[in-house]
């Protein structure tokens, strides 16, 4: 029982402390939680299909399918919060504008939600599928630890559950003003946390070996292994913001990168749809 | 021209042995790995062929080899590691990790 709490307590943490920031950034956003919970939904469809078909999808790419298929949806959802993202920088003060005066609001709030809702679905799916097999091949063992296992997934789930929740209070808590401020800070971190592990994902694919030495390990200070109370924290950064605590040059690259054309395209927008036609030189 | 290609294809062959040595085979049962502690070369990389003999999945876990592979129960994984600085690398299932541990050596 214990050991089922502990494994779906990571799981739905890792998942909802992305739902959790997805949440705050659209707060305000009419049909949000329609989206969020069509995501969630999807991502947990998604899981069971995965998990039941783990051997099938390990064998392709010569076995490296299961690493192929976790960069190729972590890829995706790094371009659905970039969209959101430099979408945001465009429009957020048209939207801010809108959402005040009512009639546009659906209209223009739903074409990010539906990346957002993209972005809902991956997490919970790549979680999902692991707390599936989990909980699988603890009820294929035996009869005895059924009833356990229920009782430490339940547990499990409402713990993980309450953490993202405590961190979406905590986001609401920003003013207003500077809440999409942070919210998109927040994006891109996670974004680019994403695409570092994508990285590494493609590297154990054998594709993309190259910087693969580690560059420093503070594993003795903060690791992030999910193990004990320290080692939790360490992953819950992990999620949020892409902390390694041995990163190589490749992922530090892609985070980067990330990071980087993330901000270029955001300020790209932003110009465009604020300065005046014919004030170019 | 025949036994150009034939001198192509040997050093071919021989290029590829050079870099891919035999897979460690590891079997995973009852929750424990065997065997628990793997020898491979350092700075080179290596493969681990890991069975799953239980009937559950588990996931071979490993943050310092930067490894999270799900093997369903009663099947194998080809697990890819990197060139390895000499040192040693734990692992565990994650699944089971009250008695499913074992680590990489690299020398």
């Amino acid at each position: 029982m214990i050991a089922a709490l502990i494994i779906v307590f990571r799981e739905v943490i890792e998942a909802g402390l992305i739902v959790g920031i997805v949440l705050a950034a659209t707060t305000g956003v009419p049909g949000r939680e329609r989206a969020v919970a069509m995501g969630i939904l999807a991502g947990v469809l998604g899981a069971c299909l995965v998990a039941a078909f783990a051997g099938e999808l390990a064998g392709l790419f010569q076995g490296s399918g299961q690493e192929v298929f976790n960069a190729t949806i972590l890829l995706l959802a790094v371009a659905m919060l970039t969209w959101h993202n430099v979408w945001m920088a465009s429009h957020g003060r048209q939207m801010a504008r809108e959402l005040k005066a009512a009639g546009h609001q659906v209209k223009t709030g739903e074409r990010t939600l539906a990346a957002l809702s993209i972005v809902v679905g991956v997490a919970v799916l790549r979680e999902g599928s692991e707390v599936v097999l989990f909980l699988y091949g603890i009820a294929a063992q035996g009869g005895t630890s059924a009833a356990g296992m229920i009782a430490g997934g339940g547990l499990g789930l409402a713990a993980g559950a309450l953490v993202s929740g405590l961190m979406y209070a905590g986001l609401l808590k920003v003013p207003a003003g500077k809440l999409f401020q942070v919210t998109s800070g927040l994006i891109t971190l996670l974004a680019a946390g994403m695409a570092a592990q994508a990285v590494i994902f493609l590297q154990n694919a054998g594709w993309l070996e190259f910087f693969t030495s580690t560059v420093w390990d503070t594993s003795w200070l903060l690791p992030d292994d999910g193990q004990g109370s320290l080692g939790l924290f360490g992953k819950m950064l992990h999620t949020l913001v892409g902390y390694t605590a041995a990163p190589n040059g490749a992922q530090l690259i892609a985070y980067g990168f990330t990071i980087v054309l993330i901000l270029v395209l955001m300020r790209m927008v932003n110009a465009s749809a604020t300065t005046p036609r014919g004030k170019h030189a | 021209m025949k036994s150009v290609l034939l001198a192509i294809l040997i050093a071919a062959t021989g290029i590829s042995q050079a870099l891919a040595d035999e897979p460690v085979e590891v079997h995973l049962k009852n929750h424990k790995f065997s065997p628990s502690t793997i020898k491979v070369k350092a700075n080179k990389p290596s493969m681990i062929l890991l069975y799953n003999d239980d009937d559950g999945a588990d996931e071979f876990d490993s943050s310092s080899l930067k490894i999270e592979r799900v093997v369903p129960g009663h099947n194998k994984a080809n697990i890819r590691i990197r060139a390895l600085a000499p040192g040693k690398y734990p692992f565990m299932g994650e699944f089971h990790a009250a008695t499913a541990q074992g680590v990489v050596i690299a020398e």
